[in-house]
């Protein structure tokens, strides 16, 4: 008898989905003006799980108003308040955890392992960290008095809901602006509970909006003539669209975009580590995350001994029910991220790159792509070059430390890399030349209130996180 | 399942070259990948949050209970004791005869006929420290006779400790003749090497010694003597599995592994099996290839087995104290 | 003793800078440049896209080695620059008045504050990184520290209003960090960037690291704001209605663009034109401890 592990599925009657949503603006719910609405399904079961307002322009604009009225009091506030309601707010968040936790596992269908451990966690020392500079703004670095921008308009991705939710509020909050900010077509409803801790935490009707809708909602908010500032996370295409909108306007703006990051893994890794930070790189999150390791750059003298450990490691890998609690690989997010995985990955196959799976059982409804590598690829093939967001890894090969560095930079993005390597002066001479706003040595996929984050080239511009991402909510 | 290939004497051909010299080993063990530590927890605290429940828990507690080499390591050790000991090791459980019994006693070399006696044919082996336990400080002549009056007391099995000063300051070749020698007056019974790795202090130390020991002729790798300040973990545990199954890959031969020391809860044992789960595979999950130094992990094991049984919560007074 | 002639006076021939040469345009084409009263002061090249691509070919070119150099260096040169500007202060002083039809008094004023800004932007090269950067406390054990790097190639519209301190004003900022630059010079008063760039060829200042383009703002800021190959755009010298325009252009490689905006170049310049064109990179590293754990690296 093997070690099977048994059912450890996370109980979800923690959280209460309501059957439908609506708005929130000027710190109430309110359906759509046209009365639209949208469904919301759980990716691993395709089960609808709510009924949400589809917000148009007459929303937008009453979203934007409430938020502009709220301004002027939110941004008069002493510093120490300010920060006083976003540490409440932080503290509603880390009692109420679980409860989002299974949450999101339901409406994204990332593992309950992640949204426990990585998700809620960080959100909410999103919220402690901003919180500490509300009263403190003065001494960041920005002049000594810096200014709120205003209205800021946010449109925030599926991938991380609620912690994107915090890398836009938090810091927005903190320096004085007001938001209206839209959630992921496919992926509201994390926005919408913490609407509801914002009322619990008694915050001033109007200072937080959400308005719920798709690709055309956002469109509306970032074209809106009385925002101040738009802030985007999302894919390098709609990225250019929004710096097109905002062109010959006095917006100030922020992207955090797409990319290609290449983790590179020299003869004198540290291999077990290498391997989990692989791993890690490319299938957190099903893989679905814009600094993703998604290209494997190994030193050719390696490459067999790191592809092996790496299969062997990826036979253990555990995919399935997202609410389980030994669940390793989740539910891709949506019918459409499938087919575009799918697509990416037999154009893949198509232009002879070697596939490789573990052998893995996909669950019968849902939307699951198993973890997949491909080996004999070339910065030719399309998927060295285009972002999958999904778990495809494409494995290449370099022999010197400039054609490791050449190839990482080969790429129009420009967010993340890693360096595996026992040399500190290789690591350090690695980090200088590459061309990414992050880079990992001997890890992967860290994230930290306190660490800025964000791209060079077209994975965007402005930094989240730490002293810097204050200065996209500041008039400086 | 590979064949128990315990009985080829090393050198193992695959690698012969590597230990002709002071110099050659040095060079290979040197050559190994490094270890970030970083990470190396990291994995092992991921690991950690795995989940078992029901009947994989149920599973995974007989298996922990028989991987157990239940020790006594006092000197104030007696007959009465080890006796005493050997009776619950055989039947941990009086009140469920279906527990299983553990996989041995380990004793000091002078308490090792009185083990055997106790154990008589009951397939609980009789396991004795030898070679100057735990310090190892002792002339290499003092460790052989040490381990064949360990053997001669009917040991099956011998818990040897390194030379940790001579790794120390590199010497590698001899920590590693030792054990050969060692291995060699062992006769039948299975060697486990102890690296003390609280006092090697470094990862890459614990892959390197790992190698060493391997390379000897080690049956098993274990931890540590439990008698310093950090003594088996979650992360240089896993790290003694990575280097048994990286050994296996390269010449074929498996090597067991005994965490000890420090593992006292069956939230802990199972955080262990977890490891073995899923950095070795089935091959590992029996106590021919795992075990686990420990003594007072046995009762509460017992207890969580009385809890799965029952449904309710069971409390000292319903395990025995010997 | 027959009598002298007057001396007829050398006039020269104004060039562009392109990778530290001083070529004409290769359009052939010139324009004239008047003082305010409509007299004619010289002609300049009138640059092409062509002469826009081949700068900013230049400049990518240069912008390993500049940007790889250490930022003493990097703040020598830019002293040196001014140095240099110090010593031709009675040409830049009349080219300014001339060009921008203001006294000679106020012209001398702007050739000083021109070079003063040199001697500013010197010695930001080696605070910058102390200013932008530094380490982040992260919750785990790693090391974490946030380091600004130059963005790349920066396309420059000079300002139109202030022929050589804008000029100043805006090149030195991008160059000090290590980008390297393409500008185009003040459309009707391009003859102190011109001979700038004869100060800058003689100032160490590597070739291709500052290249110097004459013409329309209109005609060269096009190309350059939809050049895939520039990671950057400053629109001082845009007016709303062509900065909309590049904008749009820019946005499809999302440049970093800063905007026009009124500007006195007189006053304290901060630091946010060299924060425009810096990177902000995060590099994390395993720490571990040292701790009791006794295997904790």
């Amino acid at each position: 008898m093997g070690f099977d592990y048994a059912p450890a599925p996370e109980s979800r009657a923690i959280v209460d989905i309501a059957p439908s949503y609506g708005l929130f603006i000027d710190g109430e719910f309110r359906e759509a003006a046209d009365g639209k609405v949208f469904k919301t399904v759980a990716p691993a079961t395709e089960e609808v799980l709510s009924e949400v307002a589809q917000a148009g322009e007459e929303d937008v604009d009453a979203a934007v108003a409430a938020a502009r009225r709220a301004f002027a009091s939110w941004s008069a506030l002493p510093g120490a308040e300010r920060g006083k309601y976003l540490f409440r707010i932080a503290r509603v968040l880390q009692e109420r955890s679980r409860e989002l936790a299974v949450l999101e596992t339901l409406d994204n269908g990332k593992p309950i392992k992640e949204t426990r451990d990585v998700d809620l966690p960080q959100v909410a020392a999103h919220f402690f960290y901003y919180a500490g500079w509300a009263d403190k703004l003065a001494h960041a670095g920005y002049g000594p008095s810096p200014r709120p921008l205003g209205v800021a308009g946010q449109v925030i991705p599926w991938n991380f809901p609620l912690l994107m939710l915090a890398w836009k509020i938090a810091p927005a909050l903190a320096t004085g602006n007001t938001v209206v900010l839209k959630p992921a077509e496919t992926t509201p409803l994390s926005a919408l509970f913490f609407a509801d801790v914002c009322r619990r935490a008694g915050l001033p009707k109007g200072v937080v909006n959400i308005v719920t809708g798709d690709g055309r909602t956002g469109a509306a908010l970032v074209a809106h003539p009385d925002v101040n500032k738009v802030a985007f996370t999302g894919s390098t295409g709609v990225g250019k669209q929004i710096a097109r909108t905002v062109a010959g306007t006095s917006k100030k703006l922020t992207l955090e975009l797409g990319g290609k990051g290449a983790n590179i893994v020299f003869d004198d890794a540290p291999v077990d580590q290498a391997v989990e930070g692989i791993v890690n790189g490319i299938f957190f999150n099903q893989g679905q995350v814009c600094c993703a390791g998604s290209r494997l750059l190994v030193q050719e003298s390696v490459r067999d001994e790191v592809l092996d450990a790496l299969k062997r490691r990826l036979g253990t890998l555990r995919l399935g029910d997202p609410l389980d609690k030994n669940t390793d690989i989740g539910a891709i997010n949506s019918a459409e991220q499938l087919a575009r995985i799918t697509a990416l990955a037999e154009t893949g196959e198509a232009e002879g790159a070697e596939r490789w799976s573990p052998a893995c059982e996909l669950p019968s409804s849902g939307y699951w792509f198993a973890p997949t590598l491909f080996t004999g690829v070339s910065q030719a093939h399309t998927i060295a070059r285009d972002e999958i967001f999904g778990p495809v890894l494409s494995v290449l090969t370099f022999r010197t430390p400039d054609e490791a560095v050449a190839k990482a930079n080969n790429t129009p993005y420009g967010l993340s890399a890693g360096i595996w390597t026992e040399k500190g002066s290789r690591i350090l001479a690695m980090a200088s030349k590459l061309r990414a706003g992050v880079v990992w040595a001997n890890t992967f996929n860290k994230f930290d209130p306190t660490s800025p984050f964000g791209g060079y080239k077209e994975s965007g511009f402005g930094r989240e996180g730490g002293r810097h991402g204050l200065e996209a909510y500041l008039d400086v | 399942m590979l064949l128990c290939v315990t009985s080829q004497s090393p050198p193992l051909t695959a690698l012969a070259d590597v230990t002709a010299s002071d110099a050659a080993l040095r060079r290979f063990l040197h050559g190994l990948p490094g270890v970030d530590g970083v990470g190396l927890e990291a994995r092992a605290a991921s690991l950690g949050t795995r989940s078992v429940k029901t009947t994989a828990k149920a599973y995974a507690i007989d298996l922990a209970i028989s991987m157990i080499d239940l020790t006594t390591l006092e000197g104030a050790d007696t007959p009465g004791k080890v006796r005493s000991l050997s009776a619950k090791g055989m039947t941990p459980d009086p009140t469920d005869r279906g527990t299983p019994s553990v996989a041995a006693i380990c004793v000091y070399p002078d308490m090792a006929a009185v083990a055997k006696e106790a154990l008589g044919t009951s397939g609980v082996r009789v396991a004795s420290v030898a070679t100057a336990f735990p310090a190892g400080r002792a002339a290499l002549p003092v460790k052989l006779a040490d381990t064949r009056d360990a053997v001669a007391a009917g040991a099956d099995e011998i818990d040897m400790v390194i030379d940790r000063g001579a790794f120390l300051s590199g010497r590698y070749l001899e920590v590693f003749e030792e054990i050969r020698a060692v291995k060699e007056v062992c006769g039948t019974a299975r060697l486990k090497v102890i690296f003390e790795t609280g006092e090697l202090s470094t990862y890459d130390n614990i892959r390197r010694v790992s190698w060493l020991a391997m390379l000897a002729g080690a049956d098993f790798v274990k931890t540590s003597t439990g008698k310093v300040a950090v003594n088996a973990t979650p992360a240089n545990t896993l790290l003694l599995m990575e280097a048994v199954r990286d050994f296996r890959a390269a010449t074929g031969v498996q090597v067991g592994v005994k965490p000890a020391g420090g593992i006292r809860t069956t939230k802990d044992a199972i955080k262990y099996l977890v490891m073995v789960n899923e950095t070795l595979g089935d091959d590992w999950l029996s106590n021919e290839w795992f075990r686990f130094g420990a003594s007072s992990l046995l009762n509460d094991l017992l207890m969580q087995r009385q809890k799965l049984r029952t449904g309710r919560y069971s409390g000292p007074d319903y395990v025995t104290v010997d | 003793m027959s009598e002298r002639p007057e001396r007829l006076a050398v006039l020269k021939t104004y060039k562009l800078f392109v990778g530290g040469k001083f070529p004409r345009s290769e359009s052939g084409r010139v324009y004239e440049v008047t003082d305010s009263k409509g007299r004619l002061l010289a002609n300049a090249p009138l640059a092409s896209r062509k002469d826009a691509r081949d700068a900013v070919g230049a400049a990518r070119k240069a912008f390993g080695g500049w940007s790889g150099a250490t930022a003493y260096n990097r703040g020598q040169v830019l002293y040196r620059v001014a140095e240099m500007l110090e010593g031709r202060r009675e040409q830049f002083t009349a080219e300014v008045a001339a060009g921008s039809g203001i006294s000679r008094a106020k012209a001398a004023a702007e050739v000083d504050a021109a070079i003063d800004r040199w001697v500013w932007y010197a010695g930001w090269s080696d605070k910058i990184a102390q200013v932008a950067g530094g380490a982040n406390p992260v919750a785990g054990p790693f090391f974490n520290l946030s380091t600004p790097e130059p963005t790349g190639v920066v396309a420059v519209l000079a300002p139109q209003d202030s022929a050589l301190l804008g000029l100043v004003s805006v090149v030195a900022p991008a160059i000090v960090t290590g980008n390297t630059v393409v500008v185009a010079a003040n459309e009707k008063a391009p003859l102190p960037a011109l001979s700038l760039a004869e100060v800058l060829a003689t100032s160490d200042v590597p070739g291709g690291v500052v290249n110097v383009l004459s013409g329309r703002t209109a005609e060269l800021g096009a190309p350059l704001a939809a050049h895939q190959d520039v990671n950057a755009i400053d629109l001082a010298g845009a007016d709303a209605e062509l900065a909309k325009e590049l904008q749009i252009a820019a946005a499809d490689n999302l440049k970093r663009v800063v905007r026009p905006r009124a500007e006195r170049w007189t006053t304290d310049p901060g630091t946010d034109r060299m924060l425009a064109f810096l990177e902000t990179k995060t590099v994390w590293h395993p720490t571990g401890s040292l701790g009791a754990s006794g295997s904790a690296y």
